[in-house]
Order: C-alpha cells, then structure tokens, then sequence
C-alpha cells in the first residue's frame, strides 16, 4: 500500500482481522466486512476492466447492484469459478481469487484497446451494414467477432455446490430493509401478521445506517443511531423472519415472487464443505410491501467512463461504512443536493474536496449551507466538459453552463483530481413493480418514473415510490403502510424528524462541453458502450421507438440491464424526438431483478433427482442377473438378460427363441391398469374403444383400441370383465397417465351421467407374464388346484385364484402369440410369485426375457405396439383391423373422423408386413420405402416401423407402413439406404403361425 | 403461477393443475349427422378469446377434478371458478 | 435508392461522424387506400410485403403494425434455423425457406448473421432413435442435409453434453444438419422493413386494426386507430393475435395462444458452437455472437395474451440444461422473458386463403416460426397476389382441418405442444 487510504475510525469493518486475496494474480490485503470493490480502492486499484466494445479502462462506479464496470470472474478451479460477478458484491474472503475480464494479455495492456482507435469505425449497429462480402465470410468474421465478444469464462466441469429450493408463505412480504422496510416490517409483525423481511446485503439499514450527518437526525440523534435501535427491536418479534443476503429475484402474478439466498458465496473456503451454497424461495405472500429504495444516476458527459469516476453516494458508502477513501483529491460533480452530502463525509474524514461542480444556478438548502460552511467550493451553474487520464482520472475541466443549458460558456478551469464523484439525481427502484404487471407514472419535476397502478395486493413504499427526504419517507412509509395492512401502528406517531429538503431542481441528460457532440464520448451504457451519439444515430436512421433504439444500440442489455443508463437513453431520446418521458414509456423490465445462477432454480432436482424413476416390484432381480435396462417413460423396463458377454442381438436370439421353444418369462408390471366400476361401466367402454363391449362375458378378456376425437390410433389394451360391473383395463407403459386423465375428462365433462369409477392402480399389482408351450405346466406347478384345460380356462378369459392364500388374477392372453398366462398379484408378492414361476420352470428352461425379445415376438405375430407402429397419423382402418371398429355402435370417441374426406381414402398409408429378398438383411427401424430408384425426386411411399432378424423364422421380418399398401400385396419395393439400397417385398403382416394354433398348444 | 381456487379442496398453486382449454363445447350427441365442416368446427376451431375466456381446467395433482374457470387471458386474472354444469356465475 | 451499406459506406460516414445516415425506413402517415394490407409488422409480415412489391410487381403496399416492428415473436425467439422436417410438405415449405436465408444478407444488403453452425436434435430414448432415424432417411430422400450421430459422434461435435450413460436419459444418439443455424432476429425484421420501404411499401407502426369491413364476402378495408383505411386484399399476419383479427370477421380459427418463454445467461466467450435441440427432456440452447446462452423453455398449457409465463416452466427447462450440461450450474439467468404462440392441432402452420374473398391468414407457426421468415413471406405473397397457393404452401391450407389431412409434425419440435 503506497498510500493510507483507509480511515480508522470505522464502525463496520473489522480492521483487526486482516483477509488476503488475489487480484489479478497479485495478493492484496483487506479487512474483514469490505467488499472486494471496497478492498481494491483501499489498495488504490480503480481499473479492474475493460469495456465491451471499445475495450476502455473501466474502474468501479457503484457499491452495489447496479455497477457495471467492476465484473470480475472468481476462483480459478475449473468447477467453481464464476464469471460475470460484480466486485461491488463480494465478501471478501480469505482465499478469494478474482480476475479482470474481457482483456488480453492483461487489464493493464490490452490488445484489444485498438478498438478504441477505430471506433469512428464502428458506431452502433455497424455490424449489419458490414461483414457481408465475401458472401461466405460470415463464418470467419462471426468466428473473430464471438471470441472478442463474452465477458467471463464459462465452468468447463460439473459445479460441485449444492443448491435448495424452498417453498415459504406469509401474510406480508417486506421487500428491502432500510428505513421504510424497517418501519414497514415492524408494524406488520407487531400486529400480528406474519411478516418476512429481506434485504439482500448482509446487514439491514440501508444507507442510514452510516448516515451521520447534522442535517438528518431523528428524536435529536443521528438517523443511524436511531435506526440501530430499530432494528435491535426488529430481530426481538417473534412474528418477524428476517433474511439478509437474500436478493428478491422475480416478482410474478398472483404475489409470487422468487429470493435467492446466499449461504456460502462470503465465508473462507475451507467454511464451505458440505453447505448449501444458496437457496432459492418460493414465496407466497399474500401481501407485499415493495422498500426497494433508489439509485443514484450517473451524469452524461464527454468522457464520463474513466476509473476514477464514481457515484457521488458510492464515495460515500465507501468512505463512511468502508472506511475507505476513493482519492485524496476529490472533485464532486452534481444536479443536485446529495452530493453536498458526499463532501462533507470527505471532509470530516480529512479528505481534500477540490470543489463541487453543481449545474444549478444556486440553491440554499441545509445541506449546501452546510457545506458551505466547511468551506467547500462550489462551482454553480457549471459542467465537467471533459475528462483526463487514461488508466485513471487525472483532471477536469470545468465551464459555465449557457442559460439555457444547452451550451457552455466562458472560460475553461481545469482542476486536477484523482477521483471524481456524479450525481445525477436519483431513480427509484421499480424494477420489482412493473415485473409483476404494474403500471408506471411519470413526474417531471424530478425525472422518476413512480408506481401508478397494480392489480396485485402490494404496495411500494420509501424512496422507490419518490419519496427522496428523510422525513416525508418516514411520515408516508408508515401512513401507506398502517393503510395498506388495515392496521393503526402509533408507533412512529411522534417522531421528530430534521431532514434537509431540496429546494431545486435541474435536469440536463446529455451535458454539453465544448467540443461539438458528434466528436464527444458520452457513455450511457458503460459496459455495452453505447454513447449518446449512438442513440442519436438510431433515431437519425428511424428507430424511434425506445425498445427499437435498446435493440440498435444495445444500450440497457448488458448484465447490469440498464440499471444506470435506462433514464439516460429515455431522456435523450425524448429530447432529441421531441417527445414527452411520459408519453415514451419504459422498456420492460424483466426478471431477474438481479443475474440468477442456474443452479439455485433447478435447486436438488438434479443428477438422480432430476426425474422420478418408477421401478416394477420385481427389479431387483433383473439388477441382480444383470439386464440391461430401456427408459419407458419414467420405468426402467429389462430390455434384455446378457449371459456370457452377449451383445443385445445374441441375446434376444436366445430369448426369443427360448420364449416359443419352451417358455419365457416376463415382467409386465409396468403396463397400465385402470380399475373400472359402476353400473355404467360396460357402456363406459363401449364409447371409448373402437369395439362394443355389452356382450363381454364375465370373467372373459377383450382387446381393444382407443382412439383420439380425430380419428387416430391413441392407445390399445386387453380389458377384463372381473365381475357385472367391474372391469380391469390395461394401457400400454407410456401412454397409462396420458389414457386415465382422458377417461376422466369425458367421464366428468361429458358424461356426468355414467355411474363409473375409475382407479389407477398400476402401482397396486405387480403383472408376472409367462409365456410358451410349457407355460401351463409351470402354471399348473404354482397354482395347483386351478383347472388350466381350454375348457375350464381358455385363451381370453381370467379366473381368480391363490398362491399360498394370497388372492391373484389370471389372465390367458397373449401379446407373443404363444399359450400364455398373467398372473396379478399385489404388488409386495410380486417378486416372490416371480421367483416361484423361475425355480417351477427351471426344468423347462425358463428364460427371462426382456422388452426387445417382447417386441420381435409381437412383430412375429404382426401385433401393433401403438406410438413405435402408429404416430398419431393412422386409423384402424389403416392399421388393417377394420374388424375391431364395430358397426353397430351409434358412436364411440373418434368414430366421426374415421369418415372425412381425407380419412375414407383409399390410398393412405397402411401398416404391412416387409420382406427382405437376401433373408438375413435387416432393415432399419424407420427406413423410408420407395417404388422406383431412379426417379428424383423420389416420392416416399412409407417407413419400417419394426425390424427384426426371427429366430423361429430364421430370416428377417419388418412391419411397415406403406401408401395404398393394402393392395400392394406381393409387390415388390426398395428401402434407399445411404450406401445402398435394399429389395423388399410386401407381405401379409402376420409372419408366424397364422392359424392362432399355438395359442393352444 | 396462478393461485386456484379449487372448488373442492380450496386454493392451491397452479402447478397442481392443468389446463384443458376452451369450456362449453359440448360434444355432439349425434356426430354422424354433421358435416365434415361441422365436426371440424367441435374438433379444432377456437374461439381462443383475448379477453374474459370460460375455460376448463383440472385438480391433476390433487382431486382430479374437472372445474370451469373464467379467466382473462389478457392479464391472468380469474374472475370466478364453478363446477362441472353449474351454469356460470357470470356472463 | 438508399445508400448501401458496406465497409466502404461506414468508412465514409466516419469522416462525418455518422450524421449523413439515411433512415431506414420511412415513418408514412396512412394513405386512403392500399392494393394490400398486412396486418402485423413482424418478419413474416414485412417479409410478405417486400415479396410482393420485389417479385410479384406491387407497390402500393401497407404493412400496418399496432406496436414497433419486430416487436413480437420475431424479437423474442431463440433464432432456431433448420429443415429436417419429417414429411414432404413441411421439408419443402423449411427447405425453401432455408435456401433463401443463405443469400439473406446479400439480398437485402443488412447483415442478418445468418450463421450456419449447425443444429443437432437428441435421441433420449429408443422411440426417439426410431424417430430421429426415419427423419433422417427421409430428408435425405428429400434433398436435406440431416445425418444420423451415434452418441460419440454427439459427443464430438459438442463435447460439452453430457453422454454419460449413467444420467437418467442418456444421451442415444442424434441427427445433425450443418446447413441450419441461427440469426441475428432484429436484422431480419429491420433488413426487410429496409427492403420493403425501399420499394415504396409504407410501413405504419403504432396503428392498431380494430375491425375489418366487408362487403357481403368481399373484404373492403380495415378501421385502425389512424382511421380507415381500403383495401381489397388483406394478409393477416398477426401470429398470437391471429384469431383476434380474425373474430373482426366472426372467423374462427383452428388455433390457441400460449405463453412461450425463453432466456439468455450472462455472455461468456465460446463455450458451445452449435444448437442443440432435444426433445425428450425439453431443451434448447445456443450461444449468441455476443455470448449469452439462449436458451428455449416449453408452452404453457393455457391460452394467454399476457407475454408471462410460469416459473415452473422455466425451472424444467433449466434443469434439463443442466441434466445435459452440468458445466453451466454457476451460469446465471440475466433475462427471462414471454411471447405469445399460436399453435395448429397439427403443429404446422397455415399459409392460407379464407372463405373471404380477399381475406388471407398466415398463422399457426407455434413454437417454430422465425426460421420459415423468408419463405413464408415469399410463399404468402404468392398466395395474395395470385389468389391461389403455390405448391409448396398447398398442403397448408386451412380445409386441411375439414378433411383430416393434417401435417403433423408434432415430432419436429423440442416443445410439446
């Protein structure tokens, strides 16, 4: 440290516990309690940047939110570093690495800053009139313009933190804990309602909380007296939760709003292990008081942007609170009072006040007598006309405004200095108001856009509602508040409030020097570089709308988003057009309030938790022989039982050929199952599948298919008639959800009169299928006393029955066209009744098989599996199964769309059976299929919807839709692959077994 | 993220719900007696209003219930919420 | 004629310190009366108008337009270029239009970035395999440039995905076309604004149509708040508010408007040089030249004119971002926004005359409209000044709801809709 720029008589830096850190790859020294912003000006470091476009020196300019030049990128650890973090927000912590971003090979000598020496070159916009020749240069210039673009570096491996969500409702919501929060929050809680105030700094009291200052005293002390003791009282209510740290980042309709709290981000790294590093709340608030307070503007004038330049109230943040000194020559550059309060913190903290340059004809307000009378100078109806200093700001120079403020006049005083404080006046925060719909007003005396209109229970209250003076902020805080929650606090009844009151007012957006504007750099939006010269070439070039002038010339869309050049641009933009603000309106303000790490909103759900996964009751033992597993919806389905090292294709060999030779076994837990009771169930059924059902006998099963209003295949299953007026339906695994939600919807809202219920219960039984020659012997093992002749039990029917007096359900179907049984068993037996049908067919070589070997064995069988087959364009007509559509039913859902135009052609695309002409080709799933080769362009007649190589047939089997392929029988075709093209010829979609024989066998 | 007023288990956030479109088109009694036009006007023509909509909506993640909601659709809000045939409670 | 634009133009202009820009377009009051009127100055609208006054002979053209130019879905999407459409309509409709992108720049001398980094969809599971594969042989049979990836080709082209397999929807496999892309979505309104106005179309912002006057079935004009103004030939192309203008004629349409949303992160330097689209867990993204991940969220299930959609909506998305790249957890959300999308039962759009004489829509682009911009523009104007489709927007006519001939393309986008 070259030189003492720290004070010592500070009350909120721990000056005992000295932190180092790293900047820039050098180690530094702050104390406990500074911000890293703070901790570099206590080291005399104002450059930490370079701007966007143009690659200026840029210094930090705010201590908060709002700065747009301090973004650094933290930690050096490829998993946890950070980019894009503003200094003026960081703890400072022991280990803290942080770093300039956006130069090369350093912030100190940037290439990049040849930018600058071109910059007549590229005004706003210029890269649309340019980079368009050669044509096919886009690529090249695209490539050299993204590397010089970004800010930060991107983690490149996975973050290792952990991050929260948490829901929280409340009566009242405080949204800023300075001194309208604080009263605000008090109130609400002392009347018993449930109150939760956040702040998102570390400590509440806002920026009273080091307001020492004759001209603001309260009950005859100093308002931060006055307001450590209010907040004492806060954190005795029991009603009240309070949240520092924790930055309000959404505030949607119907009072829902979004905090992040930050846990982690300020303790020393080695605090960290094992903690949520934030948390985001979801809150519901039934009402919100909105204490978001103000920002102070920065002034427009030729070279504004040089490190050095800094927020008159940031100065003095950083003196009073920090303890640290921004220069020690300081020159003060104002519209209005609040610098004057910025002066005489320097001063009495021993800091040398050049001047105060104040484009004000005169004012004689408390606070500016005050100064005055510390002897500080003030040059009146005045303007900075320019800058000095490169790296960092040397000197200014100061001329007398014309009257009417739109030129300078006399002679130029140059005043050298090391850091110069602005003050534009102050713009409320409502960011918050009009992200949850709110309306905004105008008022001109001071420039504010105020909140007008909401539809939502919430009010604003404090300096973000335009009330800039200490006094009327507390007399109209707790007024709107006592009003707003219905209450009658006295609490703040007798205050005796001092409070300087500002007596004028000006306002000039884009300051005049001496040199014509077009050869000034004004900035407005410091890290996007967007000056006031690009705005005014905008509206030259007819973008007059201030969204199309945003747009143009980038200003406000920077990771600040315009927090301090929105009103900037908006004035110049009115002046220029000769428009009233008012009538211009805002740009939109868009959540987040402040940049939002994507971690905290997708908080646990993430890795396994990023979505539910459903297992069958019998999973473990598919683990257990190792399956490798399908994702079907959100199940794990077996797809195939590797023994010995196979690969997937000799392993549904095997069991498939297993499944037909002896018997397989498979879990088919995972289908749909919807209970259906009420007198009015067979009806029920009747106007949802495509089949009529009155004539189902009891204790008989029936396969039916379910179809959209349109007309298009939506699901199918075998439904069970158990008793009168009970039904079991079975839906395919992914569509399950998708079909009870439907029911439900035509069960409650179109026919309201049908006594039916429906009832999930998927989850309830777990679904054993064994299936092949040997099936029934193995049956016949387990359940003994069950009579298992064609007779007694034939195929399509279901009895109940026992397994060591546990109740189940057989059903004799069949989707592999082999004698086959599914036993239904609640679902906690389901492992064990499985196990039982592997140990009783051991003899039989019962070979567990998997969802491929289920799917070739249906394909066998020319059976559909609806969503691989169908894709929402296919009738039942054009799946070949007329016969399931029944004739005499007077109507069933879908069944007027099966006779439009389009649906009665006779040429659309129909399911068929492919063959391959070299038997052991195997088409591809989703191959297209042509008539001719050599046409271009060729016309797609269809697509394979299913491939296999059969075992039991030994040669390769497809199912494919094809235009008109109903008469295409016996035709031959050709699937176009990319390197070749395979002959094909249609076939009769039943490949195996045509006759149904072995169902019984 | 509407807050629901379900009429039967009272109100709850609009992530338990899900949204089932346009209320009040009845499903033809007869449909094989319209005309191709006819049936397209039930399947897919919406009057998808700017303004006050009477839609349907369901308790998915609670009830399941079906429930009418009049919602304006030019700013969210909902003006009431009845049952399956109750007639609306405004116009 | 307008001074061109070009690096010689800007050095130029430097020497005066870019005082002697023309503008851009005019700002025209209204006139009595307009051969056609377009209502809705987004890209697809002020695309059409430039394609009839540049290709089909016209000049007294309107494009009125209730708020600023490009101030809808064209400023609020995530850019998404590409063709790998399944069926021969929809190939042939985004084909076109593709083609015309790649000469964009130079055809309207405004640099619209058109950038053809390429675009790659994600097979999350075998249905999506089977899918993914059937619209690659099929765009190969079309002309389109679509490949098949197995999951290390994915992993090669963008190696920040995450193909593990052991996350719970492993990454299959992919398609990848390397002619699609993104591009810059202001430029394109603004270059055809540009174009338009530069042949005499008069642009009309802040003028909103509040009724439509007929005669019997023939259209007469249009009354908006800067009075009436006649017209024989109208083109609807107003995206979400579609069926508000077309209730004026008590026209229903087959469509809903939803909230659809969409956000960027902070700029970082290049991180991802591609898009990626996936399906099966609802994600997009992109990186833009300045450096923000763009990133698409899904629809919301009801019909909203508010431009807001819910939370829930964005925080699936973003957790599906980082189920696929868990690199960007420390990424921070910098903006979130809504626009308003119009969608078809079938997923496709309508490019269509009506029972009105005079009367054509252009809607129905749901989730999927700003890359179709130049060639729905060019197919629409063929449509007005011919009274009759030409044959690549045939398919999509509005009867197509009456006979069930449907495009459904319900496959083609990584939104549910």
């Amino acid at each position: 440290m070259s030189e003492n720029l720290r004070i010592t008589n500070n009350k909120f830096i721990d000056q005992t516990t000295r932190i180092s850190f790293k900047f820039d790859g050098k180690t530094l020294y702050g104390f406990k309690g500074d911000t890293l912003a703070s901790a570099l000006l206590a080291n005399n470091i104002h450059l930490v940047g370079r701007s966007f476009k143009y690659h200026r020196p840029r210094g930090i300019m705010a201590c908060g939110t709002e700065e747009p030049n301090a973004i650094v990128q933290v930690g050096k650890d490829s998993s946890m570093t950070e980019p894009n973090t503003r200094a003026t927000e960081i703890e400072l912590y022991e280990g803290l690495e942080a770093s300039s971003q956006n130069c090369w090979p350093s912030v100190n000598f940037d290439i990049g800053a040849v930018n600058n020496f071109f910059s007549p070159l590229i005004p706003a916009a210029f890269y649309y009139k340019t980079f368009m020749w050669p044509a096919n240069f886009w690529k090249l210039y695209e490539y050299f313009i993204r590397k010089s673009a970004g800010l930060g570096k991107s983690p490149t491996e996975p973050d290792k933190d952990i991050y929260d969500n948490r829901y929280l409702h409340c009566d009242v919501l405080v949204v800023g804990g300075g001194v309208s929060g604080i009263m605000a929050a008090k109130i609400a809680a002392k009347n018993n309602l449930n109150t939760l105030l956040i702040d998102d700094k570390n400590t509440l009291g806002g920026t009273t909380l080091f307001q020492q200052n004759e001209c603001f005293k309260i009950n005859n002390s100093y308002s931060n007296e006055w307001i450590k003791n209010e907040i004492k009282t806060l954190y005795s209510l029991k009603n009240l939760t309070i949240k520092t740290r924790t930055s309000l980042a959404a505030y949607h309709n119907y009072n829902y709003l979004l905090a992040r709290e930050n846990l982690t981000d300020h303790l020393d790294l080695k605090e960290r292990k094992n903690k949520i590093r934030q948390r985001l709340w979801k809150i519901r608030a039934k009402k919100v008081i909105i204490a978001t307070g103000a920002m102070e503007r920065p002034l427009v004038f030729n070279n504004n942007d040089r490190p050095g330049i800094i927020l008159s109230s940031s100065i003095k943040k950083y003196i009073d609170y920090y303890g640290v000194k921004c220069g020690q020559k300081i020159s003060l550059f104002t519209n209005n009072d609040s610098a004057y309060e910025t002066a005489i913190s320097l001063n009495n903290s021993g800091v040398v006040v050049n001047s105060v340059v104040d484009i004000r004809d005169k004012t004689n307000s408390l606070i500016v007598e005050q100064a005055e009378k510390l002897g500080i100078k003030i040059h009146w109806k005045s303007t900075v006309v320019n800058t000095n200093g490169y790296k960092k700001i040397n000197s200014i120079e100061i001329m007398k405004l014309s009257d009417d403020g739109t030129s300078v006049v006399e002679k130029k005083i140059k005043e050298e200095c090391d850091c110069l404080g602005i003050s534009g006046g102050w713009t409320p925060r409502v960011h918050l108001f009009t992200q949850s719909g709110g309306k905004l007003k105008y008022r001109e005396e001071d420039n504010v856009f105020l909140p007008e209109k909401s539809e939502l229970d919430q009010i604003s209250i404090g300096s973000c509602n335009g009330d800039f003076e200490l006094n009327e902020v507390i007399k109209n805080s707790v007024y709107s508040t006592n009003k707003f929650l219905n209450v009658n606090n006295k609490d703040y009844e007798n205050l005796e409030v001092t409070s300087s009151k500002e007596i004028d007012k000006k306002n000039i957006w884009l300051l005049p020097s001496d040199k014509p504007f077009k050869k000034t750099k004004s900035f407005l939006d410091f890290q996007n570089d967007s000056t006031a010269n690009d705005v005014k070439l905008a509206l030259r070039e007819g973008f007059k709308s201030i969204e199309h002038v945003k747009r143009y010339t980038t200003t406000g869309m920077a990771t600040d988003q315009g927090k301090l050049s929105n009103m900037h641009a908006l004035g110049i933009v009115a002046e220029t057009a000769g428009v009233k603000m008012g009538e211009l309106g805002t740009t939109t303000f868009r959540p987040p309030y402040t940049p939002l790490t994507f971690g905290a909103i997708v908080g646990r759900n993430v890795g396994e938790f990023f979505d539910i996964t459903r297992n069958t009751p019998i999973h473990e033992w598919h683990v257990e022989k190792k399956a490798e597993f399908e994702n079907v919806g959100q199940w794990k389905r077996a797809w195939y039982y590797p023994i010995n090292n196979e690969n997937m294709h000799e392993a549904v060999q095997r069991e498939s050929k297993a499944a037909r030779d002896s018997a397989g076994i498979l879990d088919a837990s995972t289908l749909g199952k919807i209970d259906i009771q009420g007198t009015d169930a067979s009806e029920f059924l009747n106007r949802v599948y495509t089949n009529a059902w009155s004539k189902l006998e009891i204790g008989k099963c029936r396969y039916g298919l379910m179809l959209n209003e349109d007309g298009m295949v939506y699901d199918d299953g075998v439904t069970t008639r158990l008793s009168e007026n009970h039904y079991l339906m079975t839906t395919t695994t992914g569509g399950a959800a998708n079909v009870l939600s439907k029911l439900e919807d035509y069960l409650q809202t179109e026919w309201p009169e049908l006594d039916v219920y429906l009832t999930s219960v998927t989850d309830h039984y777990g679904t054993v299928s064994i299936c092949g020659p040997n099936s029934k012997k193995i049956l016949s093992k387990i359940i003994p006393d069950l009579d298992l002749s064609d007779k007694e039990f034939p195929h399509m029917s279901f009895k109940n029955a026992f397994i060591n007096d546990i109740k189940c359900r057989v059903m004799r179907i069949s989707f592999t066209g082999e004698h086959s049984y599914e036993i239904n068993i609640q679902s906690s037996y389901a492992k064990s009744v499985w196990e039982k049908c592997f140990a009783a067919g051991k003899e039989f070589n019962i070979t567990p098989y998997g969802t491929e070997t289920m799917h070739l064995l249906r394909a066998e069988k020319g059976f559909i599996i609806a969503g691989q087959d169908t894709d929402g364009t296919m009738t039942p007509i054009d799946l070949q199964m007329d016969w399931i559509i029944s004739k005499k039913k007077y109507d069933f859902i879908g069944k007027r769309s099966l006779y439009r135009s389009d649906t009665v052609r006779e040429d659309r695309k129909q399911l068929v059976g492919l063959l391959t002409d070299d038997p052991n080709e195997i088409l591809e799933e989703g191959a297209q299929i042509v008539s001719e080769t050599n046409k271009q362009p060729i016309e797609m007649l269809g697509h394979v919807t299913s491939s296999y190589f059969s075992p039991n047939l030994n040669k390769s089997i497809a199912l494919a839709v094809v235009k008109n392929g109903k008469k295409l029988k016996g035709q031959k075709m050709f699937v176009p692959m990319k390197n070749k093209t395979i002959n094909v010829t249609i076939t009769d979609t039943v490949f195996l077994d045509k006759e149904n024989k072995r169902l019984n066998a | 993220m509407f807050l629901i007023n379900c009429p039967y288990c009272g109100e709850r956030d609009q992530s338990e719900f899900t949204a089932g479109g346009e209320a009040h088109i009845v499903r033809p009694k007869q449909p094989t007696e319209l005309s191709d036009d006819q049936w397209a006007e039930f399947l897919f023509m919406r009057k998808n209003i700017k303004g006050v909509q009477f839609e349907r909506w369901n308790h998915a993640h609670g009830c399941r219930k079906w429930f009418n909601i009049v919602r304006d659709t030019s700013n969210d809000k909902i003006h009431a919420i009845y049952k399956m045939g109750d007639k609306p409670p405004i116009k | 004629m307008k001074n061109k634009y070009s690096i010689f133009s800007l050095i130029k202009n430097a020497f005066s310190y870019h005082e002697n820009w023309q503008r851009a377009w005019r700002d025209p009051e209204p006139k009595k009366e307009y051969d056609v009127i377009i209502i809705g100055g987004g890209g697809h609208g002020l695309a059409t108008a430039y394609y009839l006054a540049k290709k089909h002979n016209m000049s007294n053209i309107a494009v009125v337009e209730k708020g600023w130019i490009g101030g809808g879905n064209t400023g609020r999407n995530t850019t998404i270029i590409r063709s790998n459409y399944l069926w021969d309509a929809s190939a042939g409709l985004y084909d076109h239009a593709l083609k015309i992108w790649e000469s964009l720049s130079q055809e309207l001398n405004y640099n619209v970035m058109f950038s053809q980094r390429g675009v790659m969809n994600l097979a999350h599971n075998l249905q999506d395999v089977r899918d993914l594969k059937r619209r690659t042989h099929a765009n190969r049979l079309n002309g389109i440039d679509a490949v098949y990836l197995n999951t290390e080709e994915v992993k090669k082209f963008c190696p920040i995905i995450n193909t593990s397999p052991n996350i719970r929807y492993p990454v299959l496999g992919g398609t990848l076309q390397k002619r699609a892309g993104t591009a810059r979505h202001d430029a394109v309104a603004w270059g055809y604004a540009r174009g338009a106005d530069a042949m005499g179309v008069d642009i009309i912002q802040n003028c909103e149509v509040k009724g439509i006057k007929k005669n019997g079935d023939s259209i007469e004009g249009i009354e908006t708040t800067k009075g009436f103004i006649k017209t024989k030939k109208i083109g609807v192309v107003a995206a979400g508010h579609s069926s508000v203008i077309a209730s004026m004629v008590d026209l229903k349409l087959p469509l809903e408007s939803k909230p659809l949303q969409a956000l960027v992160s902070e700029p970082v330097k290049p991180i991802i040089d591609t898009v990626i689209m996936s399906n099966a867990v609802h994600a997009y993204i992109s990186q833009s030249d300045k450096g923000e991940l763009v990133i698409g969220a899904g629809t919301d299930a009801y019909v909203s004119y508010t431009q807001r959609g819910s939370h829930d909506v964005v925080e699936g998305t973003l957790k599906a971002i980082l189920e696929l790249y868990p690199i960007f957890s420390r990424m921070k959300m910098l903006r979130q926004w809504g626009g308003i999308v119009d969608i078809c039962p079938d997923a496709s759009p309508i490019i269509s005359k009506t029972h009105i004489k005079g009367l054509y829509f252009n809607c129905g682009w749901g989730t999927g409209g700003f890359k179709a911009t130049p060639g729905s523009g060019d197919l629409f104007a063929h449509t007005i000044a011919n009274d009759e489709p030409h044959k690549l927007n045939a398919d999509f006519n509005i009867n197509r709801f009456v006979s069930g001939d449907l495009v459904d393309e319900h496959g083609a986008a990584a939104v549910a809709h």
